[in-house]
């Protein structure tokens, strides 16, 4: 990232630091949640959008991932597809059975 | 393989002018040759020791239960009592046999030896991106290879579960199986290290004016393959670390509930789910199937369009198809579990998922047999290995269509056919195209030809050879005889009429191994003896032969080449020669 | 003999090579834990009883190791901006406290599992314990990774600051990148095996 002057960089910083305020605030609520004892489905949708949410924050601004380039973009997003690939066509065959 | 960097070389200011150590030199290489001809020798080494193990198995499918001859009071006496081959012996080779070849021998071979050869040469780099990082890979896929040969010394033998190491049964296997996992590992770590390597110095460090539509076909099939390693290899090393954990920490990942074993229940938590195992490994070895083919179908590439004198017919339809391909091969894997009990909506899937599979393969296979018409074809070495291909390819491809369809694969499945349609895509598929590169391109690392009379007597016979071992696989694959018997199917009755096969197959697959003779000695005379030759013997078109030197040096061109056109201008029209380098500018 | 673009970005792709490389691997890794994480997807459907995390393992000591390893993140990525601002003092100093969380999260950790060994819960105790012990094992193994490549970083690795600082600072660059993504993993892998 040559070229990046100082003060661009004190502006990262002020982000940096919002950026720590708001996981630590979404670590808080999803554990409060948490001792609500939601039914499975609802816990795992709450928890999952808490979990991106924050996994976003820290990829998009800590990972500079907001400002990064095409190449990587794509190499990600090809990443993603066959993780939700992994993640979800075994479960089809658990729930597709034959005599079930 | 000694480069030679002379004082004009020094003078261009891009040798590298200490002397290095033979150490560093040629065993912790860094110049992405050295490491090529590092993996050539290796793999083709492993390749020679699977082949045996090969062998050794085809005298007990020809004569089940009798003294295998000559080696036999060799194999020592837990696995083969006077020379005769115990059933769980068979299953260690069967087992290793797979494994060798694919993990240790053809991969390596295509990616690592072609991949890191010529790559950069291809592309006009000095080298590739890590040199240090490709140093580790070969030295992992070592590390990884001597785990895995030295399994067989291990009380218990070497693991003997099948290359797909299924559990319950790999779960509770002897101490081989450990050491297969953790070979396993090491050959994931060289993978993962390569794969990152290529992808970067190919999207990193093509010379000036070469786009990636300007790419020869040989490195878009490097840049799709590595993307498959790079993204379908982790997750065989999770279930490797899974299975590591079922064994040696007693956790039960892969055992249900109520497993029974020698009439006594197992004491684990159970809980665990084989089919696990099936999806992780499957993951990764579907993809790995296009691993195995796709490096082989660059090679063929290169060669057609040398050798027709003539571009490739459809150079962007195969780039398109084999991106696709790429993607495709995430979404197929099921096709190998169909018998696993999965209801119709999932299997229906997975079915046409498969299905349009083979669009894009056939696309490519199309394209260069298109690529013959019209063409003023060379029947050099190289070129006949590289036209065979075509055929056992378009077999190989076919005979998996009906395996690809679960009506017919209740059939099918686990049978000999399945063997048959594998190896015909590997065997005389990817293994001739891999003949085919290393005659065509010897000539760019040892600045000598190989000998013609004996590479068409090691063409002939291995064509010949190689449809005799697989072709009588469907036909006892269609007749039921299942795979992985280490009697070749003698008890089972509807195997009688087709049993006779089995002396037919083995005696090919020895015939075989004679007739791979003829290229060792081609090989190896050559290095010292073979006909000098310019550099670029073949007029070839692409930077590896236009603009470097053979061998090359260190940095690989005595000035840095400058990309005009794209890979495959033969015979244009109103050029002087029927063939343009792509560094050759246009005249002003 | 040089390699082209170390340092200075292919005007093509805006990229150094290392950038580009640690992304290829990041995206590997995020294969590999999702290999795990379909598992315990896998095996979790597929069993009659799975009990809460909360059941069997320390939420509040768990949520304090998540405080502590996103403030490591912080951390590290204030040590990468203080070599940007050219400040070697405010670069080793945050360093420092990121090799210090990440010690104090394997510290705690190890706590969490020798109560669990102590009172006889092991990986083979049943599969909720065994991806338990799995994922997280996995997790601290690469968490330790980072501890060593960071330690380097901090320590006699540091001296090319003053030989080439704009190559160290890519370094760090990356480092971090790997680092953010240990952290990355664990704020997936707390809600799943503690939380839910």
């Amino acid at each position: 990232m040559g070229g990046t002057s100082v003060g661009e960089i004190k502006k990262h910083v002020k982000i940096y630091v919002m950026v720590f305020i708001a996981l630590l605030a979404l670590t808080l609520i999803t554990v409060t949640i948490s001792s609500l004892r939601l039914g499975i489905a609802a816990a795992v949708i709450v928890a999952l959008i808490i979990a991106v949410m924050k996994g976003s924050l820290v990829a998009s601004y800590f990972m500079h991932l907001i400002t990064e380039k095409k190449v990587v973009y794509l190499a990600l997003i090809l990443t993603a597809v066959f993780l939700l690939a992994l993640l979800f066509l075994p479960l089809t065959t658990y729930y597709d059975r034959i005599g079930k | 393989m000694e480069h030679v960097v002379t004082s004009e070389h020094a003078a261009h200011g891009i040798a590298h002018t200490e002397e290095l150590s033979f150490w560093r030199k040629y065993v912790f290489a860094l110049d992405h040759k050295v490491i090529g001809i590092q993996y050539l020798f290796t793999s083709l080494i492993f390749l020679l020791f699977g082949f045996t193990l090969m062998m050794i198995m085809r005298w007990q499918l020809a004569y089940p239960l009798e003294q295998v001859p000559i080696i036999g009071k060799l194999l020592g006496e837990a696995n083969a009592p006077e020379g005769i081959m115990v059933p769980e012996f068979y299953n260690q080779l069967g087992a290793m046999h797979g494994t060798i070849m694919v993990f240790l021998g053809i991969v390596p071979l295509a990616v690592g030896a072609f991949g890191n050869f010529v790559l950069p040469l291809q592309i006009g780099a000095p080298d590739m991106a890590f040199p240090k990082l490709n140093m580790m890979s070969y030295w992992s896929y070592f590390l990884g290879g001597v785990t895995m040969l030295s399994s067989f010394f291990v009380p218990g033998g070497a693991a003997n579960s099948g290359w797909t190491s299924y559990p319950p049964l790999s779960d509770i296997a002897t101490f081989g199986q450990t050491m297969w996992l953790f070979g396993m590992v090491f050959l994931i770590t060289s993978s993962l290290l390569g794969s990152i390597n290529f992808i970067v110095t190919t999207i990193q460090l093509r010379a000036k004016g070469l786009t990636f539509m300007r790419l020869p076909f040989f490195v878009w099939a490097q840049l799709v393959t590595s993307f498959l390693l790079l993204l379908a290899f982790p997750p065989l090393e999770g279930a490797a670390v899974l299975q590591l954990m079922d064994r040696l920490a007693g956790t039960s990942f892969f055992l249900p509930s109520g497993l029974v074993v020698a009439g006594q229940p197992l004491s684990v938590s159970g809980g665990g789910s084989p089919l696990l195992w099936q999806h992780l490994f499957w993951f990764l070895a579907h993809p790995e199937v296009y691993v195995l083919i796709l490096p082989a179908m660059g090679i063929v590439a290169e060669i057609i369009a040398n050798n027709t004198r003539k571009p490739l017919w459809g150079y962007k339809s195969m780039v398109y198809a084999l991106i696709f391909l790429g993607f495709m091969s995430f979404l197929v894997w099921a096709h190998h579990m169909f018998m696993t009990g999965m209801g119709t909506v999932i299997s229906t899937f997975f079915q046409a998922t498969t299905m349009i599979i083979s669009i894009p393969s056939v696309v490519i296979l199309s394209a260069l047999l298109v690529s013959l018409w019209g063409g003023s074809i060379r029947f050099t070495t190289p070129m006949l290995f590289a036209l065979a291909f075509l055929p056992m390819f378009g077999i190989g491809g076919l005979t998996g269509l009906p395996l690809g369809l679960a009506p017919t694969d209740i059939h099918l499945h686990d049978t000999y056919y399945v063997i048959g349609h594998f190896h015909y895509v590997v065997a005389p598929g990817t293994i001739l195209a891999l003949f085919a590169g290393i005659y065509y391109w010897f000539p760019k690392v040892t600045g000598r030809r190989m000998n013609d009379v004996l590479g068409k007597i090691h063409f002939w016979g291995t064509l010949v050879c190689m449809n005799l071992i697989f072709m009588p696989m469907f036909i006892q694959g269609l007749a039921g005889v299942s795979r992985r018997l280490y009697d070749g199917g003698q008890q089972y009755a509807h195997a009688q009429g087709v049993l006779h096969w089995n002396v037919v197959m083995s005696m090919a697959a020895w015939a075989l191994f004679l007739f791979q003779i003829p290229f060792i000695i081609n090989f190896f005379m050559s290095i010292r003896k073979g006909k000098r030759v310019s550099e670029n013997p073949w007029q070839a078109t692409t930077l590896e032969w236009a603009a470097a030197p053979s061998p090359p040096p260190h940095g690989n061109f005595l000035t840095t080449p400058e990309v005009y056109r794209g890979p495959y201008e033969y015979s244009v029209p109103g050029h002087e020669k029927d063939f343009t380098p792509q560094n050759e500018p246009d005249k002003v | 003999m040089q390699i082209p673009h170390t340092t200075t970005a292919r005007p093509e792709t805006g990229l150094v090579n290392a950038k580009l490389g640690i992304w290829l691997f990041l995206a590997s890794e995020v294969m590999l834990f999702g290999a795990l994480f379909s598992s315990y997807i896998l095996l979790r459907v597929g069993a009659p009883v799975w009990p809460h995390g909360a059941e069997h393992l320390n939420v509040p000591l768990a949520t304090l190791n998540t405080i502590v390893l996103i403030t490591s993140s912080v951390t590290m990525v204030m040590s990468w901006a203080s070599l940007m601002m050219k400040n070697f003092d405010r670069y080793k100093l945050f360093m420092g406290l990121t090799i210090l969380l990440g010690l104090v999260f394997l510290f705690v950790k190890g706590f969490e599992y020798g109560g669990k060994f102590s009172h006889g819960l092991f990986p083979r105790e049943s599969t909720f314990f065994a991806i338990y012990f799995t994922l997280t094992g996995l997790h601290g193994l690469h968490v330790l990774g980072g501890i060593i490549v960071n330690s380097y970083f901090w320590g006699s690795g540091s001296k090319m600051w003053k030989t080439e600082p704009e190559r160290f600072t890519n370094r760090v660059e990356v480092a971090g990148l790997y680092w953010h993504f240990v952290d990355l993993i664990w704020i997936f892998l707390f809600p799943t095996i503690y939380l839910l």
